[in-house]
């Protein structure tokens, strides 16, 4: 990926990262199938509304962005698409989430199956601290079918070139995970989410914690992954959405507001809300 | 100098000696346990004291052979009930414990702590001994079980809860069940923890004498029958220590360092296996 900063950059905000940044590609230019989509969702948190009946798609190949201000409902969202909202008690959903056309909501259907085709990685990185680097690789695959020690290691060294790890780490894979920076840390969780091959792939303000080279490479890192994965980013860095995504979902007080190409929503937004968070004068 | 800085810097430094003063007050009386014992019992230490039984009345010599054995089979039975079920509770506790049954549970666990193990003894002597018609090492291990349970509960929940919810998260995320993310990633992080806790708690009840007296009885004769009274380190001393001979005096002052001796080596384990995982974290 050759970081080259086109023309067209130069109107919109600099990123507070100073590096090339890749071009971005001709967002939705070619619609995909949407991979997995939302019908009338509505998510509650303890009584009160996270989410309100948002019906939104997000397509195969391409990243999505979801912004909008703090308690908006853009993280209540994410964690519903792959059932782990429900796991904090007193919460509970209505509607549907489609996944290749079927409801992970509908009867039947185990929350710990659905996990396994949506992966999620967290704000903080989250190592498991007892296991090696290799074992955290592995750790997904150990609860799906068996592999033999060769498999597991191809498995394992895939991941992390996939997650632009691998380098870094190659020789020390027996090490401790917690030996890693804060950005290695995160891409190792990166790593760990896409050894076992899911279809989507939710990041919840990934870079929150990290600095900005640790930002920069999981940023690099995002336009890799949708080459291969459906991906929807959480983020309340509007930079960050602009240069990752190619699709942007913009939320208020926990409605979609309006959801668009990204270049058409940092430039000519429709809604007044729109146009007003992202110029920055509330949020 | 101006003069406050005077007065900061002396009242600083009266401070400072202050907290070095307590803390030598405090570990004052185990230095001088340590320091009598071995002035008193290690004159008595030598080989036949750990290889040889107590000798019948009049003969000189003999050891705690004997005693030693017992306390380590006695303190084998209770952690192969006590542990397992402790770690089991704790678990329990700290993943599913929120409602009104974990609630009940670590209220009687701290009255279970709370109580004197001599009243302990009494329950073990009137579950078991009673019952089965006779003193015998099962009654003292059950006792000391008992003893054990509540302690290793409560730090296996502490240790429990001390995991961070991310790790749980990351682990369902994954597609882990919930069992198998509360065994292999919630119990393997909590995993040095608990096993301190547990040596923590050992080491506690091998020297436990009270709940012994009704349960284990002791015994002067090597014996490894489980059905059977059984000697241990605290109650050869104190049967010893009351015995009107210098010999048995001097016998119970060993055996006394040679007790101190084995909860010092447990710690010391523990230490290491806190060690291992700071390095780790």
């Amino acid at each position: 990926m050759a970081g080259v900063s086109t023309p067209e950059r130069a109107g919109r905000p600099r990123p507070s990262v100073t590096r090339p940044v890749p071009p971005k590609p001709a967002p939705a230019a070619a619609p995909a199938t949407p991979r997995l989509a939302t019908e009338a969702l509505t998510a509650w948190y303890g009584g009160s509304t996270g989410v309100r009946n948002v019906s939104v798609a997000f397509r195969e190949n391409t990243v999505t962005a979801l912004i909008g201000p703090s308690g908006c409902g853009k993280s209540t969202l994410l964690r519903a698409l792959n059932r782990m909202h429900e796991l904090v008690p007193g919460t509970r959903v209505e509607g549907q989430v489609l996944l290749d056309g079927h409801d992970i909501y509908g009867d039947g259907i185990n929350p710990v199956q659905v996990r396994r085709r949506i992966g999620m990685v967290f704000q903080r990185p989250t190592p498991f601290p007892t296991m090696s680097i290799a074992q955290n690789v592995a750790a997904g695959l150990a609860v799906g079918r068996r592999l033999s020690a060769d498999d597991r290691d191809a498995v394992v060294e895939r991941a992390l070139r996939r997650a632009a790890l691998w380098d870094e780490v190659k020789d020390r894979l027996r090490d401790s995970p917690l030996d890693l920076s804060g950005g290695q840390q995160q891409r190792l969780c990166i790593a760990r989410t896409v050894a076992p091959e899911p279809e989507v792939i939710l990041l919840d303000e990934p870079t929150a914690s990290l600095d900005p080279a640790g930002t920069a490479h999981i940023e690099e890192l995002v336009q890799e992954l949708k080459r291969e994965f459906t991906v929807v980013i959480v983020t309340h860095n509007m930079q960050q959405a602009a240069r990752v995504s190619d699709t942007t979902a913009f939320f208020y007080l926990g409605e979609l507001i309006e959801v668009g190409a990204t270049t058409t929503m940092f430039t000519t937004p429709t809604k007044p809300q729109t146009e007003a968070y992202i110029t920055g004068r509330f949020g | 100098m101006t003069p406050r800085r005077v007065l900061r810097t002396v009242v600083g430094s009266l401070m400072t000696g202050a907290t070095y003063g307590t803390a030598l007050l405090a570990i004052l009386p185990l230095a001088a346990i340590l320091a009598m014992l071995i002035v008193k019992g290690a004159g008595s230490l030598n080989w036949d004291f750990f290889v040889k039984s107590a000798v019948p009345l009049g003969e000189s010599g003999g050891g705690f052979a004997h005693a030693i054995v017992g306390t380590l089979i006695i303190v084998a039975l209770a952690c192969a009930v006590g542990l397992p079920v402790g770690v089991a509770t704790g678990i329990f506790l700290a993943e599913f414990g929120g409602g009104r049954i974990g609630f009940g549970i670590r209220f009687v666990a701290d009255i279970l702590n709370g109580i004197p193990s001599i009243v302990i003894g009494v329950f073990a002597w009137s579950w078991v001994v009673r019952p089965m018609g006779h003193f015998s090492a099962v009654a003292g291990g059950f006792a000391l079980a008992v003893i054990l349970v509540p302690i290793v509960a409560r730090t296996t929940e502490e240790m429990v809860r001390l995991v961070p919810n991310s790790l749980r998260e990351a682990a369902l995320a994954l597609g882990y069940p919930r069992w198998r993310t509360s065994l292999q990633v919630v119990l393997r992080t909590a995993a040095a923890g608990i096993v301190t806790g547990c040596l923590v708690a050992v080491a506690r009840v091998a020297g436990e004498t009270a709940p012994l007296l009704f349960t284990a009885l002791g015994n002067d004769f090597f014996s490894t029958r489980l059905l059977a009274p059984m000697a241990a380190l605290p109650l050869q001393i104190y049967r010893y220590a009351e015995g009107p001979y210098d010999d048995w005096h001097r016998q119970a002052w060993a055996g006394a360092l040679v007790l101190i001796l084995l909860v010092l080596a447990l710690s010391l384990v523990a230490r290491a296996v806190v060690r291992g995982r700071r390095q780790h974290a």
